[in-house]
């Protein structure tokens, strides 16, 4: 992508597009008169405004309107609505019908997280953050785990997704959540196939375990890189959990910890408002979220600024465990390692496949509950509909649906959170302060580069929430303008790799 | 040398990128068949290496997502001028799908609502001394065809794993289709309905019935049940992925090529089977349709004779 501008300015570099995530982003990087880094600027150039244009639609289809907010997350996003229209109609459940919403969740939250851990993030720990652009991706993957690996995670992918289609409609765009319940009841014959993937899954979360310990954990200079400074900002938590603390995806209480790990809030879900607020900012299209008590301070960690955080990192460090035995033993030993809370950035690709694990077990304890072959699957609402919001754990952190609605039940007022809002300030103080740290004196390289990078990829953002998730990485195009405008050195990373000085 | 082919996304979820990561095993194949040269959310190539490559030097640029900024609308211009075929994949970039619908405000108004009448981010900022820019969008979000010229369709949201695949071999195939062919089925969704047989010959609605007043048989025909299933007016090829999960076809297919504008042409299907003749009766039945523009033209809003709320 071409990156300059025409508006004079300090030197910068220009970061555009940043790769291996879901959505458009951009970073801008200006150097003082030394060229070091003066502050790095992380900025989403995008917006579609579906909050505005839901007005005036059925609130029935905002499951399937929203969904296509995100193509990669869409069952996250139809889940929060379709919990959004329970409370708006004041209906719940049958228990079939809750047990088969997470159910799906959970296969999805399964398929999710693989994704990220080999196609999106991943590559930075499995191929190396400095190694070679080309192999840094999910190619680079596949040639350092074994063709038989791949194979294993593309199957296991389709298998996932097709249960998806069985249980939901569209693994893209699921059609089943509906005010009440789902649209269709789960068979014996499809209970079954969800148990025999499930238990797959579990096995290839071990597996997957496994393999993260062999080729990260193993490697000191990447357990240093997960415990460096340059990667550790000390903020609030959030996440959603069950009676006993335990993570959960679906349902819950919010749970607020303090950076220093202490419990500083835990509430009900709908009174999100009391505690979260939005900042906007002239340069990007994002809202950063922050928590209102302590307030907006700026761009700054610490108890005395309202900057939270939230999925994988978040969602274990506001727990006290996990809630299936696999994953609570794998959540014991990142805990052990790291401490508690964990602070460090990076170890969200830890945390996530320790969730990985947990959605796998759930999965496998929800498709043997012989209750969800029930098949009452719909409570009809008889309420009037007036306002309704509805909370889940998306995989990249909490995701608010909150809607009104007049009496014909049209949308009036729809306020979507996404997960990544929650996490916007402090990927935005994450890679200004990776670049502060590594790029000195105008020295730039791919490797350099990629770090800043890992500063936002570790949280599997998705950005503007027009998700884009792929294998591989994107193009990077590097310009260092001098004070007038000029280009003074350009970088490319090319398709073979190589990064090329013009 | 094998044909090279470029995919790009304008203002889309992504899902029809995950559409084509769905072909699972076969992707393996396509990637053998052509020489991928762009494709910017999976490979490291650059708008820089596009305006080197001579015109017409790709095969088959598959450009997905509406058009609502101009930088997407200078990345479409600068592909059709490089590639032999373009092709709108997906409802957005074929009808300005979903995204589409913010046709029915204005972009003022989406700002003002998302920064609650504060300020909202600038084209260019300056903040002591950096310099910050944001592409500027459209009032008017609009499809492909409305800032390029296209060859080919792919429909839906997102396409099927089967009509893409099968769209791929055509384009690759010796013999092309007439331009400005929708590669799917000409046949409406209901011809290919897992519950045609239980459709009825003659159909009258007295009530259309909103989905939070009805559990929906998940055997008979969901039009017959009342609820408003636009697979009368859509084309097929979907797989009837919709209905499998006992839910109404919403249109994401379009319509079939006989048809200039889907919604007129839903709205026509739905009115052609209320049971009455009497204008009170009428009202009532249609209480069940209480959001006629989200339902008719949910994906294609921008391509449609409306193109958008009128703002003058």
């Amino acid at each position: 992508m071409a990156t300059a501008t025409s508006i004079e300015s300090k030197r910068r570099i220009t970061i555009d597009p940043i790769t291996r995530l879901e959505g458009h982003g951009k970073i801008e990087i200006f150097l003082d008169s030394k060229g070091d880094v003066e502050r790095a600027f992380f900025q989403v150039p995008e917006l579609r405004g579906f909050e505005k244009f839901a007005q005036g639609r059925q609130a029935e289809d905002m499951p399937q309107i929203t969904s296509r907010i995100c193509g990669v997350c869409p069952t996250a996003h139809h889940m929060a609505s379709t919990k959004a229209l329970d409370a708006l109609y004041g209906v719940t459940p049958p228990p079939a019908a809750r047990k088969i919403r997470e159910l799906v969740y959970n296969t999805f939250m399964v398929e999710d997280h693989a994704l990220h851990f080999y196609f999106l993030g991943g590559p930075d720990f499995v191929v190396g953050p400095t190694a070679p652009a080309a192999e840094r991706n999910v190619l680079g993957v596949i040639a350092k785990v074994g063709v038989e690996t791949a194979t294993k995670v593309i199957a296991m992918r389709r298998r996932l997704r097709e249960l998806m289609a069985l249980a939901a409609g569209k693994p893209i765009h699921p059609v089943f959540g509906v005010p009440g319940g789902v649209a269709k009841a789960l068979s014996r014959e499809n209970a079954e196939q969800f148990r025999i993937v499930a238990d797959e899954a579990v096995q290839f979360a071990r597996f997957t375990l496994g393999l993260f310990e062999k080729v990260v954990l193993a490697n000191s200079g990447y357990v240093d890189l997960i415990r460096s400074d340059l990667f550790t900002h000390r903020t609030y938590y959030m996440g959603l959990v069950d009676e006993k603390n335990h993570v959960n995806f679906y349902h819950g209480q919010l749970r607020v910890v303090l950076p220093d790990g202490a419990e500083w809030a835990r509430f009900s879900p709908d009174r999100y408002q009391d505690f979260i607020a939005e900042h906007a900012e002239p340069w990007s299209y994002m809202k950063f979220c922050y928590l209102k008590t302590p307030g907006w301070r700026g761009f700054a960690d610490g108890p005395q600024s309202g900057i939270y955080c939230v999925a994988p990192l978040a969602r274990l460090n506001a727990a006290d465990g996990m809630a299936t035995p696999l994953a609570h033993e794998a959540y014991l030993k990142y805990c052990g390692t790291l401490g508690k809370p964990v602070h460090q950035t990076l170890a969200n690709h830890w945390a996530r496949l320790v969730e990985l694990l947990y959605a796998a077990e759930r999965m496998k304890q929800l498709a043997d509950d012989p209750e969800i072959t029930d098949t009452t699957v719909r409570a009809i609402p008889t309420a009037a509909p007036r306002e309704g919001i509805g909370v889940v754990e998306a995989p990249r952190g909490t995701l608010f649906h909150h809607y009104q609605t007049d009496e014909h039940g049209l949308i009036t007022k729809a306020n979507l959170i996404v997960a990544t809002q929650n996490n916007a300030a402090r990927i935005a103080m994450g890679i200004d302060k990776v670049a502060r740290g590594l790029v000195k004196a105008s020295t730039v390289d791919d490797g350099i580069l990629n770090m800043v990078e890992m500063a936002f990829r570790a949280y599997d953002p998705c950005l503007g929430c027009a998700t884009h998730a792929l294998p591989g990485s994107m193009p990077l195009f590097v310009l260092l303008r001098g004070p007038n405008g000029a280009v003074l050195t350009t970088l490319r990373r090319d398709g073979d790799g190589a990064i090329h000085r013009d | 040398m094998k044909p090279k082919v470029a995919f790009y996304w304008c203002a889309s979820c992504g899902g029809c990128e995950e559409a084509v990561v769905d072909l699972d095993e076969e992707i393996l194949n396509v990637v053998q068949a052509v020489d991928i040269v762009f494709w910017p959310v999976a490979l490291d190539f650059k708008e820089k290496d596009i305006e080197a490559m001579d015109d017409g030097s790709i095969a088959i640029s598959f450009i997905n997502g509406a058009v609502r900024t101009t930088e997407q609308r200078r990345m479409a211009i600068l592909l059709r001028e490089k590639s032999r075929l373009v092709v709108a994949f997906g409802s957005c970039a074929q009808l300005g799908g979903v995204p589409g619908l913010a046709n029915l405000t204005t972009r003022e108004a989406i700002l003002h609502e998302v920064y609650a009448g504060g300020p909202v981010p600038a084209l260019e900022h300056r903040e002591n001394g950096f310099a910050l820019t944001l592409p500027e969008l459209f009032d008017t979000v609009f499809p492909l065809e409305r800032a390029i010229p296209v060859d080919y369709y792919v429909p839906g949201c997102p396409p099927s794993q089967k009509i893409i695949a099968a769209a791929i071999g055509t384009l690759l195939g010796d013999s092309l289709p007439p331009p400005g062919t929708v590669l799917a089925p000409e046949r409406a969704m209901c011809d290919e309905c897992p519950r045609r047989d239980s459709h009825p010959e003659e159909l009258h609605i007295g009530r259309f019935r909103r989905v939070p007043e009805v559990a929906i048989d998940p055997d008979t025909c969901i039009l017959a049940q009342g609820v408003a299933c636009l697979g009368p007016a859509t084309r097929s090829g979907c797989g009837s992925r919709c209905i499998n999960g006992n839910m109404p076809c919403t249109g994401c297919f379009g319509p079939t090529s006989r048809v200039r504008d889907y919604g007129a042409k839903a709205l026509c299907s739905v009115a052609s089977i209320i049971g009455s003749s009497d204008s009170h009766e009428i009202d009532e039945v249609l209480n069940g349709l209480a959001d006629p523009v989200g339902l008719f033209y949910r994906y294609s809003l921008p391509s449609s004779f409306l193109e958008r709320k009128r703002t003058e």
